[in-house]
C-alpha cells in the first residue's frame, strides 16, 4: 500500500533557508544542504525547495544548492520559484531535482503546464496553488493569489486545479494563505475539496502547529503528502515523531 | 574502458543514477553516455529514464541508440529503470507506440477511477513509497528487506503473461509488477536512486552481479 508522505519544505532566499509567516517577514533557518541532510536522516519522504529569492542576480543560486543537495541527499527533491519557462524546468532538472513546481508562470500562461508535462512527463510537473477563502454567502469557495501570494487573479482555486490536472499537472501543491504561519492546522475544507476532486495526488501546506495537524490533514483532509516547515526548522519536532504518530493512528507511513 | 555506462537519451535527470552508482562502485569507471560505442564496450548497462513514452522511443531513435539497447539486453548486466523497464516490454499504452519488444508484454495505465478499501480515491501517477514484495528470489534483493519501501513515480506499469520473470510485485490498489528478472536483464518500476538505503543496496548488488546471459544461456536445440 502506498505511504502518505511528510515533506518538509525550506523556503530559499539567497542561498539560506528562511521561514516568512503569513508570506512575509523572513526568518533565518539555516544552511539548505545540511538542513536537507538532517531531514533525510529523520526519514522525510521528499523535500520541497520553494527558491523565494527576489533578486535576479541570486537566481541561479538555487541550481548550485539543488547540485549539491542531489549529492548528499537520495530522496525525491521538488523545487519551485521563478520557474518561468520550459527552459527553467531543464535547467533545475539537470541540476538534480525530480519535480518542479509551477506557481504564477502556470496561472499566466497555462500552456507551460502542457509544454512541460508532455515533454518531461506529468509525473515531475507539480502546480503550486495559493488559495485564500473567499468571505461571504454561499457554498465555500477560495481565489487563487500568485506573485508569492501578493495578487489575486480572480481565479476559483478548484476549477484552477482542474484545469492544471487537465493540461497535465501530475501533483497539486495546495497552500491555505488564510493558513500559512499561523500554526492553527490546515485549511481542512480546502484540502478535501481538492483531494475528493482530482484524480492527481494533492499535498496540503500551510498552518502546521503541531503533530496532530499532520494526522488530521490526511485522515480529515484526504491528502495524499503533508508539508510543513516552521515546525521541523526549529527542532520542535522531527519527522520521525511525525510519522509515529500517523502510525499509531492507523496511517500507512514507511518508517 | 566504462565498466558502467548509464544510457542518456536526453530524457530527464541522470544526475542521482549516476552520483549512486558512484557511491555503489567508487572503483568503478561510470560514464553517462549518448554514444552507442561506448554502450557496446561498456561492462554493464544501465538504463534510466523519465517521460513521455513516444518521446522517450523517438529520443532513443534520434540518438542512435536503439540497436546499441537491445544488443546490451541481450548480453550484458542490464539494469533498466522506470521507463527504462517500460521500454523493455513490446508496446505501451502511452501514445500507442511499439516499445523495444525484449520482454513479452504491455505497458499500460492505472485505471484513474478505482477507490481503496477505505473507499478513497486511487490517484494517479502513483507517486510515494510503496512496498515491494519480493516474489522471486533473486541477487539483487539480497540483503534488501522483503516488503521494503521504494519511491515511484508513474502513471503506467508493465504486465505479463509470462510470471516466470515477475521478480517483484506492489499493490495499488490491486497487485502489478514492478521488478522483472530475466537472464542478464533486471528492471525495476521504481527508483533505486532515489529510495534511500535500499535503494542503494539493489544498485550495490547489481555492479557486483554476475548473471549468465540471454546470450549464453543453454538452449535445448529441436532435432530431428
Amino acid at each position: 500500500m502506498l505511504a502518505k508522505r511528510i515533506i518538509p519544505c525550506l523556503d530559499v532566499n539567497a542561498g539560506r533557508v528562511v521561514k516568512g509567516i503569513n508570506f512575509v517577514g523572513l526568518r533565518d533557518a539555516g544552511d539548505p544542504v545540511e538542513v536537507a541532510a538532517r531531514y533525510n536522516k529523520q526519514g522525510a519522504d521528499e523535500i520541497t525547495f520553494l527558491d523565494i529569492t527576489a533578486s535576479s542576480d541570486n537566481r541561479d543560486l538555487i541550481l548550485h544548492i539543488v547540485e549539491a543537495v542531489a549529492t548528499q541527499v537520495f530522496i525525491p527533491l521538488t523545487v519551485g520559484g521563478g520557474v518561468r519557462k520550459v527552459e527553467d524546468v531543464r535547467r533545475l532538472l539537470n541540476a538534480g531535482a525530480d519535480k518542479i513546481s509551477i506557481n504564477t508562470a502556470a496561472v499566466q500562461t497555462p500552456q507551460l503546464i502542457a509544454d512541460a508535462s508532455s515533454h518531461y512527463g506529468s509525473q515531475c510537473i507539480v502546480v503550486a496553488v495559493d488559495a485564500k477563502r473567499v468571505e461571504g454567502p454561499g457554498p465555500a469557495h477560495w481565489e487563487v493569489y500568485t506573485h508569492g501570494g501578493r495578487r489575486a487573479t480572480g481565479l476559483d482555486a478548484l476549477e484552477w486545479g482542474r484545469h492544471a490536472q487537465e493540461l497535465g499537472a501530475g501533483e497539486i501543491l495546495l497552500t491555505s494563505m488564510d493558513r500559512d504561519g499561523t500554526r492553527a492546522g490546515f485549511d481542512i475544507e480546502l484540502t478535501r475539496a481538492f483531494s475528493d476532486a482530482l484524480s492527481i495526488p494533492v499535498i496540503a501546506s500551510g498552518g502546521v502547529g503541531n503533530l496532530e495537524h499532520l494526522v488530521d490533514g490526511i485522515a480529515q483532509g484526504h491528502a495524499d503528502a503533508v508539508l510543513a516547515a516552521s515546525i521541523f526548522h526549529y527542532g520542535e519536532f522531527t519527522v520521525g515523531q511525525a510519522k509515529q504518530l500517523m502510525a499509531a493512528r492507523g496511517i500507512e507511513v514507511r518508517l | 574502458m566504462t565498466d558502467i555506462a548509464v544510457i542518456d537519451y536526453g530524457m530527464g535527470n541522470l544526475h542521482s543514477v549516476s552520483t549512486r552508482l558512484m557511491q555503489a562502485a567508487p572503483d568503478l569507471k561510470i560514464t553517462v553516455t549518448s554514444d552507442p560505442a561506448v554502450v557496446a564496450a561498456a561492462a554493464r548497462v544501465v538504463f534510466p529514464g523519465q517521460g513521455a513514452m513516444p518521446d522517450c522511443m523517438r529520443e532513443l531513435d534520434a540518438h542512435g541508440l536503439h540497436k546499441a539497447v537491445l544488443e546490451a539486453a541481450y548480453t550484458k548486466p542490464f539494469l533498466g529503470i522506470c521507463i527504462g523497464l517500460q521500454m523493455l516490454f513490446a508496446s505501451s499504452e502511452e501514445g500507442n507506440v511499439g516499445c523495444l519488444d525484449v520482454l513479452s508484454g504491455q505497458v499500460r495505465r492505472f485505471a484513474g477511477s478505482m477507490t481503496t478499501a477505505d473507499g478513497e480515491r486511487v490517484k494517479v501517477p502513483h507517486m510515494g513509497w510503496n512496498r515491494v514484495r519480493q516474489v522471486a528470489a533473486h541477487p539483487l534483493w539480497q540483503g534488501v528487506t522483503d516488503q521494503a519501501h521504494f519511491y515511484f513515480v508513474h502513471s503506467y506499469y508493465v504486465e505479463t503473461a509470462d510470471s516466470s520473470m515477475i521478480a517483484g510485485t506492489s499493490d495499488y490498489p490491486l497487485p502489478f509488477t514492478c521488478a522483472i528478472a530475466r537472464d542478464n536483464v533486471f528492471a525495476v518500476q521504481f527508483h533505486p536512486e532515489k529510495s534511500g538505503a535500499d535503494g542503494l543496496q539493489v544498485l550495490s548488488n547489481f555492479v557486483r552481479w554476475q548473471p549468465v546471459s540471454w546470450l549464453a544461456r543453454p538452449r535445448r536445440l529441436a532435432v530431428g
